[in-house]
């Protein structure tokens, strides 16, 4: 099977390399389609986002006003914060120019003439390597002013790096935006979408790294020949994380529509300790996790994860062993989001510290009869009460998981309430917290 | 404590300025550049941010608090982030922790009597495919365990 992404190639991260594999003819080609064609290209292939939402690439360019004079923005997210995700790293380090070379084109189709590229900040790294990679390609005149020789044509993007202070919601795209813009990195309610009012109110398009990066490849070799990789209906290549309890962890290249198996047992080389399979979230930390018994047959790509009961996500797969205690996995995924809820929402700034709060009196020994449900309800009254997705992140996994492994978690819930009685009136002044303090051992 | 950004700091700051159609963008790194001069985010840093970009010193201060990477208050010379989200705590992630913590008698977001270390709990650092994982100043170390965790420490001083 043909890399597409991270192809077997040493030092594909030297732009002389990288150009002598054919790097930078793609956008030679794109710089002399129209814009129109290119969008329609890629929507043809079949290219979804790789971010999360698996959306389709070239019909949310196609989003972006024809006819204004409104300046345009391309934000390539590489925020890659959920839990799980760890693929755009690789594409930093490992490929960046096609990354750069697909955000080039994109800015192209959708007629941006500022690109920034958003990074986390906690990828010190990762930035390093990404800013030399975009300081060679000015050098070299494929970006700024200088590209409109180089290419011969009088378009020109300037392509900046954005760097992240460690808010994992600024991986949502309007708040990623808002981040951009200097302030707190809160999502902002739609309609309106990015295409109408994005940066400073201008249309805006967010893609992620890893869909840029595939572009090049469809620009080259034709849409019909990219569609016709992996799952009919979210083609092309992924990267697949596998972490957890496995042998080999790390990332995978496979087309879509690999079997989670496969991916488990022969890429990332089978479960530690060869112990059976508690349960695999499939796409990084907010999407609903899959029993261990659930998945044979079940296809790595959107419309099949679906089916199965979850979603592609980022592509992130966590392996449990049968060993794991579920209860403290959830209790840390909530734990998660209510540290990185934004705040702006009440549901999911209160709820997810209110599950956290229930699953700590769970892990403590005073699990009461009641308390799945009562989670289950908190959660049902996050989802889809919040601004943005962060809200169906944190209620999808406590939701799913209590439902899928109810027979876990009943083993920590007590028939009879077994909290002491307060000793003291209620009153608003900070009193200490009735829950004791909980060490993992 | 007075805090007054140094030439070359400004020129960076105002570098910065410059790949955005406003000023105001250029408060993260801005907070950053400061960070890294003075140590950590003080209201004296805050202020000289503001007043570098033309923003109210309540708008840095927001920014400042919603990140989590700015440190608000002094941090050690070593600042060590260990990471104990799913995929690290599935590999040892709190041994880590906990060991760390043990050994040098503080927690999260304190810092030892002598400054050498701080210490934070963070969430997943994208480093999942090494899990466990610890990040001392800029440089991530994967693939840990307990005692090459303590050894490492061994060596910074």
């Amino acid at each position: 099977m043909e890399k597409l992404i991270l192809p077997d190639i040493p030092d594909l991260d030297k732009l002389d390399v990288y150009k002598k594999h054919g790097g930078f003819e793609a956008a030679k080609k794109a710089l002399r389609m129209s814009p129109d064609d290119i969008i329609e290209e890629v929507k043809k292939s079949g290219l979804r986002g790789r971010g999360g939402a698996a959306f389709s690439a070239g019909l949310k360019w196609s989003f972006m006003p024809k006819t204004t004079d409104r300046p345009k923005y391309l934000c390539i997210n590489g925020d890659e914060s959920e839990p799980g995700s760890f693929k755009d790293r690789q594409i930093f380090e490992f490929n960046p120019f096609q990354m750069i070379e697909g955000a080039l084109i994109a800015s192209y189709a959708i007629g941006a003439r500022t690109c920034y590229i958003y990074i986390r900040g906690e990828y010190y790294k990762w930035i390093k390597l990404v800013q030399k990679a975009l300081d060679a390609a000015y050098e070299d005149g494929l970006l700024g002013e200088k590209m409109k020789k180089t290419f011969g044509t009088d378009f020109a993007v300037e392509m900046y790096l954005h760097v992240g202070a460690g808010a994992y919601i600024c991986g949502e795209e309007s708040s990623l935006m808002s981040s951009i813009e200097g302030k707190r990195g809160y999502p902002r309610v739609k309609p309106p979408f990015p295409a109408q009012a994005g940066l400073w109110g201008d249309p805006t398009t967010i893609n992620n790294v890893e869909t840029v990066a595939n572009v090049p490849h469809i620009i080259n070799r034709g849409a019909e020949w990219y569609s016709k990789i992996g799952a009919e209906k979210h083609p092309g290549t992924i990267l697949f994380g596998v972490s957890g309890h496995v042998k080999k962890p790390g990332v995978y290249e496979l087309p879509s529509g690999t079997l989670l198996t496969e991916i488990i047992h022969e890429h990332a080389g089978g479960v530690l300790g060869d112990k059976k399979i508690k349960a695999v979230i499939p796409g990084g930390s907010s999407m609903p996790p899959l029993r261990g018994d659930q998945l044979e047959g079940v296809r790595m790509d959107a419309d099949s994860l679906k089916e199965a009961g979850s979603g592609i996500g980022t592509g992130g797969i966590m392996v449990m062993d049968e060993d794991t205690d579920l209860l403290k996995v959830l209790w840390r995924i909530t734990h998660f989001y209510h540290h990185e809820s934004c705040g702006q929402c009440t549901p999911c700034r209160e709820g997810c510290g209110w599950m956290e709060k229930i699953f700590l009196r769970m892990l403590d020994g005073r699990g009461v009869k009641g308390d799945l449900d009562l989670l289950v309800s908190v959660a049902n009254n996050i989802e889809g009460n919040t601004i943005c997705a962060l809200g169906e992140a944190a209620a999808w996994p406590v939701k799913f998981m209590i439902a899928r492994f109810r027979d876990e978690f009943e083993k920590y819930v007590g028939e009879e309430i077994k909290l002491e009685p307060a000793d003291k009136v209620h009153s608003m002044r900070k009193t200490e917290t009735p829950i004791a303090p909980f060490a993992l051992k | 404590m007075a805090f007054e950004f140094t030439q070359e700091n400004v020129a960076r700051i105002e570098a910065e300025t410059k790949k955005y159609p406003s000023k105001k963008s250029a408060v993260m790194k801005a907070l950053y550049i400061g960070q890294e001069q003075n140590g950590w985010v003080s209201n004296e840093v805050i202020k000289a941010v503001a007043d570098r970009l033309e923003i109210t010193p309540e708008e840095a201060l927001g920014v400042a608090t919603f990140y989590t990477m700015y440190h608000k208050k002094p941090a050690g010379k070593y600042h060590l982030q260990v990471c104990t989200n799913v995929s690290c705590m599935l590999r040892g992630g709190y041994e880590i922790y906990d060991a760390i913590r043990e050994k040098l008698g503080i927690t999260n977001g304190e810092v030892t009597d002598d400054g050498v270390f701080s210490l934070e709990e963070v969430e997943c650092m994208g480093a999942c495919g090494g899990a466990p994982m610890m990040a001392v100043n800029e440089d991530f170390f994967e693939n840990l365990t307990k005692e090459e965790a303590l050894r490492i420490l061994e060596t910074k001083k």
